[in-house]
């Protein structure tokens, strides 16, 4: 099993944290992971991607072109990686920050209102968490409990209490998110 | 049970340095290779083990910090990135000249001049070829991965120590950056005076005793004959050097028709071209150079006997090539060496890797080997 997946979005969108905690989840899985962040100088409110590889063999290249899976949450981001994903790969988005829905008809396509339903939960800070989980339902590469165990490895211990939260907003992700095209 | 985690390239360096028992730290911040000090300040070294880390006011100071620390036998290290690693050429030199060992790691970025913050192997001449001035060679390695960033630290400390010489880790942003599961050494306490001593006493600065001579650690040698003398000893080691300590990695070799030549980040993405190229029949393995020099010459002149071609894949415009067709020449064989490289802080994608080995042997893909040219 090789899994290469993108997640692009805002910066302050937890982008790179969600991915961080889907790596340490494979590590949890006794997975090979990657996890390589687009840099330059960037800053609050600009794109931020990270590729994410887990793979039960020795990972190659962390520049991958054509991925398994997108997660995408932004326009900007579909406007530059919708054409990236595998014909018959997966592409989860939230139609929140997307005013042009994708186009590929073939590819499997999913959404996920997790910017109103972070919101409903009373933080939206557990956007990326909600995405997280829908990803998880969609794609169950990585176990809940091994999910855990990855939070606690790396969220700070300061934060550990903040941990039954993000279980929970990966519940409802897992919940709430809706098939659009299947192919 | 050692300790696996999920850690930058950058960040591992920092805890290897800690943990393989380093006396001091001395460095300068540039991206993208700040997360280095960053994680020893936070670390607070000096508190568990005793370790120095110092930000010193450039990287001219920096690497004099490190020159006067590796001169009393110490465990000295410092990094940075291009630009910075080319205001320490000097230094570097000074250390080369004066048989200092000591630890450099420059985590490239795209060149020339102040460049992009955005991963590069452009520096590859500037290490292997020596860099600052005077007939000189570092050691160099090239790891390519989170893991090898961790294990090259101690690596790099027993051979600078074993030749007395300066190792470099020459890697870039792209594996400076990137989070990998990296399994953390065991600590080794640092050396003790007395085992500095006994060790390095015969040249370290460690206090002279009433039984010896004074130590004098200095690359300044006023006489020609006596410095001709030194140069031919440097050489001796260097020649040692490739006999002994030359590593590569060989994938998919044995069969293979074209080979591609790849170190650090770009042998990462060669490992996908070589899957690629195959399942489209292409018989194509991969040689990754893990010391740069040492260069792995030797493997390379038996691979020339038998296959079509090499492609030297590179984040520059070219450099390594140069050493792989010396190589082949040294081999006087007739296989063709090429090259295909991305600069400027672009990696280039496996599947471009492909295309360009496809056209530049398109030849020898449809006939074979021309005999002649």
């Amino acid at each position: 099993m090789t899994e290469e997946l993108i997640i692009a979005g805002f910066g302050g969108q937890g982008v790179l944290s969600m991915g961080k905690i889907l790596a340490y989840s494979g590590i949890m899985e006794n997975k090979e992971v990657t996890w390589f962040p687009s840099y330059g100088p960037e800053m609050r409110g600009g794109t931020a991607n990270v590729t994410v590889i887990l793979s039960d063999t020795r990972i190659s290249s962390p520049i991958v072109k054509h991925f398994d899976s997108a997660i995408i949450l932004n326009q900007q981001s579909m406007d530059k990686f919708e054409k990236s994903v595998k014909p018959g790969g997966i592409l989860l988005y939230d139609p929140n920050g997307v005013i042009h829905p994708p186009q590929r008809t073939d590819i499997n396509i999913y959404k996920v209102d997790a910017t109103v339903t972070a919101v409903e939960m009373g933080n939206p800070k557990v956007f990326n968490m909600i995405v997280f989980g829908s990803y998880l339902k969609i794609r169950p590469i990585v176990t809940l409990d091994n999910v855990e165990k990855g939070l606690q490895k790396s969220l700070p211990d300061r934060y550990h209490n903040t941990i039954p939260l993000n279980l929970d907003a990966i519940r409802k992700g897992q919940e709430i998110v809706e098939l659009v095209q299947e192919v | 049970m050692s300790e696996i985690k999920l850690m930058k390239g950058n960040e591992v360096l920092a805890e290897a340095a800690i943990r393989c028992g380093c006396d001091g730290y001395f460095g300068y911040p540039i991206t993208p290779q700040s997360e280095v000090m960053e994680t020893l300040m936070m670390r607070r070294p000096w508190e568990e083990t005793g370790m120095v880390v110092l930000q010193a006011e450039s990287e001219v100071a920096a690497i004099n910090m490190v020159y006067g620390a590796a001169g009393s036998g110490k465990k000295a290290m410092t990094s940075s990135s291009s630009p910075g690693i080319s205001l320490m050429a000097e230094g570097i030199s000074y250390l080369a000249g004066a048989e200092l060992p000591c630890l450099i790691v420059n985590v490239t970025r795209g060149g020339p001049g102040l460049g992009t913050i955005q991963p590069s192997q452009a520096d590859y001449f500037q290490a292997v070829k020596g860099g600052g001035h005077g007939d000189y060679k570092l050691i160099v390695l090239a790891p390519s991965s989170v893991q090898e960033m961790n294990d090259f630290v101690n690596l790099g400390f027993e051979l600078a120590f074993k030749y007395r010489n300066p190792a470099l880790i020459l890697t870039d942003g792209a594996l400076g950056q990137m989070m990998e599961k990296v399994e953390l050494a065991e600590f080794k306490p640092r050396w003790t005076s007395e085992e500095i001593n006994e060790n390095w006493g015969s040249w370290a600065t460690t206090g002279k005793p009433a039984s010896r001579k004074k130590n004098v650690v200095s690359s300044l040698v006023m006489g020609s004959e006596e410095m001709e003398a030194n140069n031919l000893r440097f050489q001796e080691k260097y020649r040692m050097m490739e006999e002994k300590e030359v590593r590569y990695e060989a994938f998919q070799c044995d069969d293979a028709e074209f080979v591609l030549v790849a170190f650090g980040t770009s042998s990462r993405v060669c490992q996908k071209s070589v899957q690629i190229a195959r399942a489209k029949g292409l018989k194509v393995g991969l040689l990754r150079p893990i010391t740069l020099f040492p260069f792995p010459k030797l493997v390379i002149k038996e691979l020339a006997r038998k296959v079509k071609g090499f492609m030297s894949v590179e984040m520059s415009a070219g450099q390594m090539v140069e050493d792989i067709k010396l190589s082949v020449y040294e081999a006087g064989s007739n296989a063709r060496v090429n090259y295909f490289g991305r600069m400027g802080g672009i990696i280039p994608s496996p599947e471009e890797v492909v295309e360009a080995l496809e056209e530049k042997f398109s030849w020898e893909i449809s006939y074979g080997v021309k005999r002649s040219y």
